[in-house]
């Protein structure tokens, strides 16, 4: 339906705008400026994107706020917007992480305030910008665009081997999104001058083009998901990141290659997404129990973290590829809980960090006899990175399991592992940074949370908990657009 | 006898007459800089891109001179932008080449005037329809470029860089009047269409017409860089003075993309199957050592001739695409559009990247090491910021316009079959984008060794900031200059 108020173009718009606005403000002199000018400009954003969730029509099929205008006459390219529900809680959530962002940032960011926070700004427009767009050059626009300002972000503000990191991960995922575009212009041959997405889902065509399509599609989403054995950037991106730069990494920037899996590896393809299930499952439960174990080995308190971002993530991909109902929405809903939870975790170890100046788990130990309230949190947003039920990390899990058990009780049992792993080294970190007596003097200097830090992690802990308790919202909005794409991805498109 | 008609030329003949003035006028100049050579030159540019561009919107093509001179939408479009970037070009340089002596004492204000030849000979090139005119307008820039290039002539490096471009060029212009010469004999005139009549009727020799296409397509290699045909364009652009450079690398270009749309497509469109195969060579030739060499660099005026080398491939790319089994006259439109849109966009860009290292020169000291650029992000932030739009352009990352000019070209390769080509230029891109990014790096994630204040002279100041939003605003906004060369192209192969 068509929106009279572009609520979609705002959202995507008015941070750009703040964002450029706070670079404008220049240099460090007048950092406080700065500072508060983006925190006002993501408190803004985040309002813009509510009336979505407020409007939108979860029984409607097809999608909504539809903004249409046309952009690229030459290449037949429109500026073509739209959600379903799908993309839905991916807006809202940008917003908000970017929001806790700028918290996240206020004292430990000194030099170029402006540039940091206006790139996260800029970053968080961008990146709406790619849940929401329908055109496919679109899309692929907004998707590179989100490298730049992660691409300076690592490089300005990260830790010791920032530059290896910042440019593994722009030119890994350049890699894959440029094999994408070959597939892009062949569907753009291939549907007579078209890329409109919603076009593309109802192209007949051959097996063997459906395969090419998926395979090139697969290396760009596969490397941003990430995938085993495309993954080995980001455990050197999160590390080396500042705190908000791996916050938003993790929380959002994963999940725009599942969004793109379910956008259009899917639908575009589904004959070759059922005929490759096997190995997408295959690679996900590799992800989700060899990196899971990798997870339980590291000493760096960041990798771990990261390690166990792409083991949910591989829940995901293996919920996608299942072609269950229950299993698409365990994906969806885990993409979406991930975001608070991994979110609030390197938040946690942001915390810690600026205090200690260490992310090494053996730098600390009986950190809970100093820090209680910190303590308290931390261990809440470990139990549900574990997947404790009450919190938002078990119902995504949960869904995915009861799907693949539906699906196949061997990768049932083997996505039922990832329970206990989650715990193991979840639980595990808490038990060896948080618990027992303090270990050094560090630890016994450490002062709690300050009132700033408590509203932050305190917002996130409420996010993961009213999610657990209460996911009607959630799940509501996306069962129509589930149960659709799933109908349509049982229909072949083999040209008879 | 032919009534002449000097409209269609009339902007060539009014830059002509304003060359003079320009001559005549630096006579009687005292100051050193040359305030008033420079302001008539930019007149001069002004009045002479409006003229070139009006009527551009109604019109087909015209002709004069005994059909040797035409006067279409794509000259127009690619004059304007021509005068452009020589326009940009004299503002950006006029610090710098004060500093640097070319300009003043027994120089006078030649620096201008020569500058001025060469978009004269830029404006006889992209609006000849005949192999003499096209020549004459070849050498009227080259000869300019030797002497501009040579004209710091106390520093040894722009004397070696001015030597090796003269004999390279005047050997390249050679092979090309040598295959001009054999065209003659084989198709019996000198005039295009007439040419592309001789070879439709079939009534030509074919061994010397292909024979001829040869030497030709290697003087046009050598004009545009391309390899295996590119050994003069590193050196030169690293030995001139960097003004000088600009002016190298950016109209030239324009150009030199009008003689092979002349030559190949206009003139020898029925010998399409020949002279592709060489385009496509020579583009996978570019892309690897324009991409690969350019890596090892670490002086920043070699390492964007070595870009330059790679995007000229990507260029050719484009125009090897027109024509194909099955192909339709817009595919073939679209494709060397695609060229024309690709050629322009990275005039504009490069523009603004030599500007950049100007600008961080100083008296005595060149900033043409990688190294010059560290910790610009702190010392400049603007700077830093507009350097890194152009560079992510040149790399071909969305949304800057370097995108949808790849875009455009990997689309017409892609229709014209060329799979493999397509997937192998996307991943030279990607070999690319790592000394773009460097550059970035440099800027952004390290701190300054040379803490000098950066003197930027007001008018530069603007004109770079335009050249930097520029790419961003094309970028938002392509569709206008694209649709602009669909028209002009469409026109063209129309006549």
């Amino acid at each position: 339906m068509q929106s009279t108020i572009p609520y979609l173009s705002l959202a995507i718009w008015v941070p750009i705008v703040f964002g450029i606005v706070v670079l404008a403000v220049g240099s460090d002199s007048k950092a406080k400026l700065a500072r508060h000018l983006s925190l006002l400009g993501s408190l803004v954003s985040f309002l813009f994107t509510l009336p979505l969730v407020d409007q939108f029509d979860s029984a409607a099929h097809g999608m909504q706020f539809v903004e249409k205008s046309a952009w690229i006459e030459r290449f037949n390219v429109f500026y073509h917007l739209g959600i379903d529900g799908l993309s839905l809680w991916f807006i809202p959530l940008t917003a908000f992480i970017t929001f806790i962002v700028v918290i996240a940032g206020w004292e430990v960011i000194e030099k170029r305030v402006s540039q940091y926070m206006g790139a996260f700004l800029i970053l968080s427009g961008v990146m709406i910008g790619v849940f929401c767009a329908l055109d496919a050059l679109l899309f692929y626009v907004f998707f590179e665009a989100t490298l730049i300002p992660m691409f300076i972000i690592i490089g300005v503000w990260g830790g010791p081997r920032r530059v290896y990191a910042a440019l593994k991960f722009f030119l890994y995922t350049l890699l894959g999104s440029l094999l994408m575009l070959v597939a892009l212009l062949y569907l753009y041959a291939q549907s007579n001058g078209s890329f409109d997405i919603q076009t593309w889902h109802k192209l007949p065509l051959t097996l063997y083009g459906q395969i090419l399509v998926f395979l090139a599609f697969l290396m760009a989403f596969a490397v941003k998901v990430p995938m085993w054995p495309v993954h080995t950037w980001l455990p050197d991106a999160h590390v080396e990141a500042p705190t908000g730069g791996s916050v938003v990494l993790a929380a959002i920037m994963l999940k725009l290659g599942g969004y793109g899996l379910l956008r259009f590896s899917l639908p575009i393809a589904p004959d070759a997404s059922h005929y490759l299930s096997g190995m997408m499952i295959a690679l996900s439960l590799v992800a989700v129990i060899y990196i899971g174990l990798v997870a339980l080995v590291q000493a760096d308190m960041k990798k771990l973290v990261a390690y166990s971002s792409i083991a949910h993530m591989g829940f995901v991909t293996l919920g996608f590829f299942l072609f269950g109902e229950m299993a698409v929405q365990g994906g969806l809903m885990q993409m979406i809980s991930h975001g608070f939870v991994s979110g609030a975790m390197f938040l946690c170890i942001g915390v810690l960090y600026d205090r200690v100046h260490s992310r090494e788990i053996a730098s600390y130990g009986g950190v809970i006899n100093t820090m209680p309230r910190f303590a308290a949190l931390f261990v809440i947003f470990s139990l549900a990175n574990a997947g404790l039920p009450g919190t938002s990390g078990f119902i995504g899990e949960f869904l995915v399991i009861l799907g693949s058990v539906k699906y196949n009780f061997w990768i049932g049992l083997l996505a039922a592992t990832a329970l206990i792993l989650g715990a193991a080294y979840s639980l595990w970190l808490v038990k060896r940074v948080v618990f027992g007596e303090v270990a050094n003097d560090d630890v016994a200097a450490l002062t709690d949370l300050t009132s700033r830090e408590f509203f932050m992690l305190s917002v996130l802990a409420i996010a993961v908990l009213w999610m657990g308790v209460y996911p009607a919202p959630f799940t509501d909005a996306m069962q129509t657009s589930v149960t659709d794409l799933l109908q349509h991805v049982s229909i072949s498109k083999i040209p008879q | 006898m032919n009534e002449l008609n000097l409209i269609p030329a009339s902007a060539e003949i009014f830059l002509a007459i304003a060359i003079m003035a320009v001559l005549v006028a630096g006579l009687f100049v005292q100051e050193d800089s040359h305030p008033m050579s420079h302001r008539l030159s930019l007149l001069a540019i002004v009045v002479t891109g409006y003229i070139a561009i009006s009527g551009f919107g109604a019109a087909g093509s015209s002709y004069t001179f005994n059909q040797m001179f035409v006067n279409d939408p794509m000259a127009m479009l690619l004059k304007l932008f021509a005068c452009t970037a020589t326009f940009v070009t004299l503002i950006y340089s006029r610090q710098y080449v004060l500093i640097r002596g070319m300009l003043g004492g027994s120089l006078s204000g030649e620096f201008y005037v020569l500058a001025l030849l060469t978009l004269l000979g830029q404006m006889i090139m992209i609006s000849g329809n005949s192999f003499l005119i096209i020549y004459l307008g070849l050498e009227l820039m080259s000869l300019s470029l030797y002497a501009l290039v040579a004209l710091r002539r106390d520093n040894p490096i722009s004397t070696e860089a001015a030597m090796k471009y003269f004999v390279l060029g005047a050997l390249a212009s050679g092979f090309m009047l040598y295959g001009m010469s054999m065209l003659y004999g084989a198709t019996g005139s000198l005039n295009l269409t007439q040419v592309a009549a001789a070879i439709a009727a079939g009534t030509a020799s074919k061994t010397v017409l292909v024979l001829g296409l040869v030497f030709m397509v290697s003087g046009l290699a050598f004009k545009l860089g391309a390899a295996p045909f590119h050994m003069w364009a590193p050196d030169v652009y690293q030995g001139a003075p960097t003004s000088v450079t600009l002016l190298l690398g950016g109209a030239p270009k324009l150009a030199a993309f009008a003689i092979c749309m002349r030559l190949l497509v206009e003139g020898m469109g029925a010998l399409a199957a020949d002279w592709q195969q060489m385009l496509v060579v020579m583009s996978v030739a570019s892309l690897v050592i324009g991409n690969v060499t350019a890596i090892a660099q670490t002086n920043i005026k070699r390492m964007l001739a070595y870009s330059t080398i790679s995007q000229m491939g990507f260029m050719l790319l484009g125009l090897a695409s027109g024509v194909f089994a099955g192909s339709t006259a817009e595919a073939t439109a679209s494709a060397y559009s695609a060229s024309m849109f690709y050629t322009i966009t990275y005039v504009l860009t490069t523009l603004g990247s030599f500007a950049t290292i100007m600008l961080l020169s100083r008296e005595g000291f060149e900033a043409e090491q990688l190294d010059d650029f560290k910790g610009l992000n702190q010392r400049s932030p603007w700077f830093a910021a507009y350097m890194m739009l152009l560079m992510l352009s040149l790399a071909g990352v969305p949304p800057m316009v370097g995108f949808y000019s790849k875009l455009s070209v990997l689309q017409a390769a892609l229709e014209a079959g060329q799979v493999a080509l397509v997937i192998f230029a996307v991943l030279m891109s990607l070999v690319g984008a790592f000394y773009y990014l460097r550059v970035i790096k440099v800027m952004y994630f390290d701190d300054a060794i040379d803490t000098a204040p950066i003197s930027v002279p007001k008018d530069m100041q603007i004109v770079l900031s335009i050249n930097g939003a520029a790419t961003l605003v094309l970028g938002l906004l392509p569709s206008p200059l694209m649709s602009a060369c669909l028209r002009a192209i469409t026109q063209a192969l129309a006549s």
